[in-house]
């Protein structure tokens, strides 16, 4: 009784705060529904027995995500005006292609055909006396090792990229060297000068 | 009587009411003492007396304070975003707290005993990062906009730092459950078998970094009014400033408990043969409390720069570098076991 009542609860989160995410006027307030919708969905996945991509879903999309988007929106100049009047330009456009992605959806789950082992191994996501996490790894690490790495590999690259597209070393500024900082002390600072009275430096 | 608590819908429901009550208002009541013993370790570092008039040596002091700001009258900023200005606060509360259902206090005394228990930690302290950035957004004004950008680079930069070392202990047991990191501390030689020796550097990075994270001195830069015009919540007053102050400490005292579990062997008994219980977890974790307190007193607050270069150039590299020599450490049997205790974990 009270898996279905949470069930119902984050399942209406993640469909309200998906909804308000699109209807909001306020882009910060888009945001913060979409915050609600990964919440949700982490929920869902504790529901599923799923608790650690549950816990990823909330560190990676709602610790680290969402929290650049809101930056983003925060510092962006957005014209209201002038998104509204886009918005209905493109209308029938969007209407289209939600449309058509609806149909493609509903062609593909009419007709799906579930293999004869699909019921139990869903029912029992991890083999017997093996925790969620652990059950995670043993498939990464034992059976898909080289993708896993290369998908590493791949975001890696792609880092490397943004870094060097974005990075540009400036001549003929003023840097700071840390090192020389900490090192500096009053000797090569300061120097003590015995001035006589009435005479000045 | 017994089976109505474990067998119908609302005894279950009664009696997890009861428990985080159990787990709230000793941790509330506590933290009114521990800010009159923050203070008065301030004091006694400065040479002053710190509150001495509320009470018997000032004891009610915390208590004073929290009716002076909840009598008060709460004041929106005009153009405020009404909404979201009560949010942060009640969010940054409430996430603070949330975080504690998953901390063991002795032998199987915790609320929820999952399996992620560690990245139920990590992920709620993740989220207070958006009760700072909600409320300077929210005000509507420049001062605590800048000053809330500032405090959330600042959580998730040290955030990162502290994964990094969470996952060297993670490594050594095998286990993301808190009990279970505990139980891996378990040994012969009492205060030695804990992770403080295996892991020794990181005991001061999480600490330090635990400051950070926490907005605590050396780096509460949202509290430096009179350089940065003070953080997020320069408009705020009254109880949503109490809520958003509550939270802090929450959090501190989390991090307390945290750094006790990992490396201080929570509830263990330091001496072989001395009994462990709830005495031992909450001693050390008061020790780390006056640390943190002593910590306050004695250093200055770090400049932007200085703190970013740490968390980012120095903390960083040192914590990746240990989780690498950690997994060779624990993978190749090195220093006699220290650092494979998986008969625990799994």
């Amino acid at each position: 009784m009270i898996v279905t009542l949470a069930f119902y609860l984050f399942a209406l989160g993640v469909l309200g705060g998906g909804l308000f995410t699109v209807l909001s006027r306020n882009p910060v307030h888009s945001v913060l529904f979409l915050i609600l919708s990964f919440f949700s969905a982490a929920g869902l996945f504790v529901l599923l027995g799923a608790e650690f991509i549950a816990m990823l879903l909330m560190i990676v999309y709602v610790g680290a995500v969402a929290v650049l988007f809101l930056f983003v929106v925060m510092m962006l100049d957005v014209d209201f005006a002038e998104l509204k009047a886009g918005m209905a330009q493109y209308m029938p456009v969007a209407l289209a292609i939600g449309i058509v992605l609806l149909m493609s959806l509903g062609l593909a789950f009419g007709d799906w055909q579930a293999a004869d082992g699909a019921e139990a191994a869903r029912a029992a996501v991890t083999p017997e006396g093996v925790e969620n996490t652990a059950a995670l790894g043993l498939v990464l690490y034992e059976q898909y090792f080289m993708i896993f790495q290369l998908a590493g590999l791949i975001l890696f690259v792609a880092m490397i990229g943004a870094i060097v597209l974005t990075l540009r070393h400036r001549e003929g500024i003023k840097r700071q060297n840390v090192l020389e900082q900490m090192w500096r002390d009053p000797g090569k600072a300061i120097e003590m000068k015995d001035v006589k009275p009435g005479q000045g430096l | 009587m017994a089976e109505f608590f474990t067998n119908t819908n609302l005894g279950i429901f009664l009696l997890i009411v009861g428990q985080c009550l159990l787990i709230i208002v000793p941790l509330l009541v506590a933290l009114a003492f521990l800010l009159y013993f923050d203070r008065k370790v301030w004091a006694a570092v400065q040479m002053r007396r710190g509150p001495n008039v509320v009470g018997v040596f000032g004891l009610f002091q915390s208590f004073a304070d929290f009716i002076k700001y909840a009598v008060k009258e709460v004041v929106v900023p005009a153009g405020a975003d009404k909404f979201v200005f009560f949010l942060a606060p009640l969010m940054s509360f409430v996430l603070a707290v949330a975080a504690w259902a998953v901390i063991p206090f002795n032998d199987g005394w915790v609320l929820a005993n999952i399996n992620v228990a560690v990245l139920y930690v990590f992920a709620f302290s993740s989220l207070e990062v958006y009760g700072v950035i909600m409320g300077g957004w929210a005000s509507n004004s420049k001062y605590p906009f800048l000053g809330s950008l500032r405090s959330a680079a600042q959580m998730i930069s040290y955030e990162v730092s502290i994964g990094l070392i969470i996952i060297g202990i993670i490594i050594s047991t095998g286990s993301l459950n808190l009990s279970n990191i505990v139980y891996a501390q378990q040994g012969d030689y009492g205060i030695f078998s804990w992770y403080w020796l295996p892991h020794f550097p990181m005991l001061f990075l999480f600490l330090i970094s635990a400051m950070a994270e926490t907005n605590r001195p050396p780096f509460d830069l949202p509290e430096a009014e009179s350089e940065l015009v003070a953080g997020y919540q320069v408009e705020y007053s009254s109880t949503p400033f109490l809520l958003f102050m509550i939270g802090e400490y929450v959090a501190i005292v989390l991090m307390c408990a945290l750094t006790t579990l990992f490396f201080l062997g929570g509830w263990l008994s330091p001496i072989p043969g001395l009994p462990d219980g709830i005495f031992w977890m909450t001693g050390k974790m008061f020790l780390v409390f006056f640390i943190f307190a002593m910590v306050k007193a004695i250093t200055p607050r770090y400049r932007y720069d200085q703190l970013m270069r740490i968390g980012w150039k120095v903390f960083l590299p040192l914590s990746l570098f240990w989780v690498v020599f950690v997994a060779f450490a624990a993978k190749f049997d090195w220093f006699w076991g220290a650092f494979a205790r998986w008969s625990v974990g799994g």
